[in-house]
C-alpha cells in the first residue's frame, strides 16, 4: 500500500520535474538573448539535479546522490563561466 | 506504478507530500521562466526551484533513506548547503552580465552602472 | 596554548567544517575516515593561509538564530508571493523594477551574507553594490512600495547583520 502511494507520487513528481525541464529547454531554445539561454541552462541543471534525487528515492540506492551533487557542481561552474564570458568576452581575466 | 521502497505508511505519506510539493514549486519556477516577459523578471524564477523546491525534495530524500536504512542519513545537507551558496552567485553574475550588455548596447531602460575605477577595479567595485 | 594551536592548525573552525563535510560525504565515522578527513581538512586549512582572509569575528549567537529563523520564514512567504505573480498571467510582472538602497554596513562578510539572503529569497535580486557610496542596486519583482522594501532590508536584515559582524 505505502509503496503504491510512494510510487505514484514519485511518478507525479517526476512528471512535474520533466515539465519544468521542458520549460527550461523552451527558454533555452527561444532566447531571445544569450543571457536568457544561460538562465534556461541553469534552471535545466537544477531541475535535473532534483529529478536525479527522485530517481534515487525510487531505486533506494544512494548512488544517485553523488550524481546529483556532480550535476549541481557542473551547473554552477558552467553558468559562472558563461556569465563571465558574457560580461567581458573572456572567461578568465 | 513501478517499484518504490516499502516504507511505513506515515513515512510514505510524508515523503510523497514533500516530493510532490517540491516538484510543484520547481515546476512553477520554471513556468515563470516561460511566462514572465522581461529578462530581469525571469532571473527571479529559478530561485523558486533552488530554495523551496530543492529544500522539500532534499528533506524527503533524507527521511526516505533514514527510514529505509534505519540510521540517520543526512548527506543531503551537503547538497542543500551547496545549492544555497551557489544559486545566488550564478544569478547575481548573470544579472550583472545582462546589465553590462544592455549598457554596452546603449539601452536606456536600465539603471546606470556605477563608474568603473580606472585600473584593476579594486575590491570595492565588485560584489562579493 | 591558543597561539601554539593556531601555529599548527591555522583555521580551526574551517578544519572542523571540512572534517564534518568529509564525514557527511562518506556517511561513516570509522577511525580511518576520520583520519583521512582530518588530513584533507588540515591541507584545506593550510591552503586558506595563503589566501590571507580578513579575520572574522562572529558575535551574538542569539542574533544569528533570529536571523536564520527570519530568513527561513521569508523564503516560504516570498516563494508563495512569486508563485502568485507567475500564475497571475502574462501581465504578472508589471510591477517589476530596479531600486536602490543606501546601506550602512561595511563589513565584507556581512555584505556577502546579505547578498545571499536577498538573492535566495525569490522576488529580490542583488544586482550591484558600490562600496564608495554604499549604494545597493536591487531588482524587485513586486515593486509596489519602494519604502517598504527599504525598510524590510534595513530593519529586518541589515540591523541584525551589523550586530553579528560589526
Amino acid at each position: 500500500m505505502s509503496a503504491l502511494i510512494l510510487g505514484w507520487s514519485l511518478t507525479l513528481a517526476q512528471l512535474l520535474l520533466g515539465l519544468a525541464m521542458g520549460c527550461a529547454v523552451l527558454r533555452l531554445l527561444r532566447g531571445p538573448r544569450a543571457q536568457d539561454r544561460i538562465l534556461g541552462l541553469d534552471t535545466l541543471y537544477v531541475n535535473s539535479m532534483l529529478l536525479l534525487l527522485t530517481i534515487g528515492m525510487r531505486s533506494g540506492a544512494t548512488l544517485y546522490f553523488e550524481a546529483a551533487l556532480i550535476i549541481g557542481l557542473l551547473g554552477f561552474v558552467g553558468t559562472v563561466a558563461l556569465s563571465k564570458f558574457l560580461m567581458r568576452g573572456e572567461v578568465i581575466e | 506504478m513501478s517499484q518504490a521502497p516499502d516504507l511505513p505508511l506515515w513515512a510514505a505519506l510524508l515523503v510523497s507530500l514533500l516530493v510532490v510539493a517540491g516538484a510543484g514549486v520547481a515546476f512553477l519556477g520554471s513556468l515563470g521562466l516561460v511566462r514572465l516577459r522581461s529578462f530581469y523578471s525571469r532571473v527571479h524564477a529559478p530561485s523558486l526551484g533552488a530554495t523551496l523546491g530543492a529544500g522539500c525534495i532534499l528533506i524527503a530524500s533524507m527521511i526516505c533513506f533514514s527510514v529505509l536504512r534505519s540510521r540517520p542519513m543526512v548527506h543531503e545537507l551537503l547538497i542543500s548547503l551547496f545549492v544555497t551558496i551557489t544559486t545566488p552567485v550564478t544569478l547575481m553574475l548573470l544579472a550583472r552580465a545582462a546589465l553590462y550588455r544592455d549598457h554596452a548596447e546603449g539601452r536606456t531602460n536600465v539603471p546606470p552602472l556605477p563608474k568603473r575605477r580606472p585600473e584593476g577595479a579594486g575590491p570595492g567595485e565588485g560584489t562579493t | 596554548m591558543n597561539r601554539i594551536l593556531t601555529r599548527i592548525l591555522p583555521h580551526p573552525k574551517l578544519f572542523l567544517a571540512l572534517l564534518a563535510m568529509w564525514l557527511l560525504m562518506n556517511q561513516s565515522v570509522s577511525p580511518g575516515q576520520i583520519l583521512f578527513g582530518a588530513l584533507v581538512a588540515f591541507g584545506g586549512a593550510w591552503s586558506m593561509v595563503a589566501l590571507q582572509p580578513e579575520p572574522v569575528r562572529l558575535r551574538r549567537p542569539r542574533a544569528m538564530i533570529t536571523l536564520a529563523w527570519r530568513v527561513f520564514l521569508d523564503v516560504f512567504s516570498s516563494n508563495f508571493a512569486v508563485a502568485r505573480i507567475i500564475l497571475r498571467g502574462r501581465d504578472g510582472d508589471r510591477n517589476a523594477g530596479f531600486m536602490t538602497v543606501q546601506l550602512d554596513m561595511t563589513s565584507h562578510y556581512g555584505l556577502a551574507v546579505l547578498s545571499i539572503i536577498l538573492t535566495c529569497t525569490p522576488g529580490t535580486l542583488w544586482v550591484n553594490y558600490t562600496s564608495s557610496t554604499g549604494t545597493l542596486l536591487l531588482h524587485v519583482l513586486d515593486l509596489v512600495d519602494e519604502e517598504e522594501w527599504t525598510r524590510l532590508i534595513k530593519e529586518r536584515y541589515e540591523r541584525l547583520l551589523m550586530e553579528i559582524f560589526e
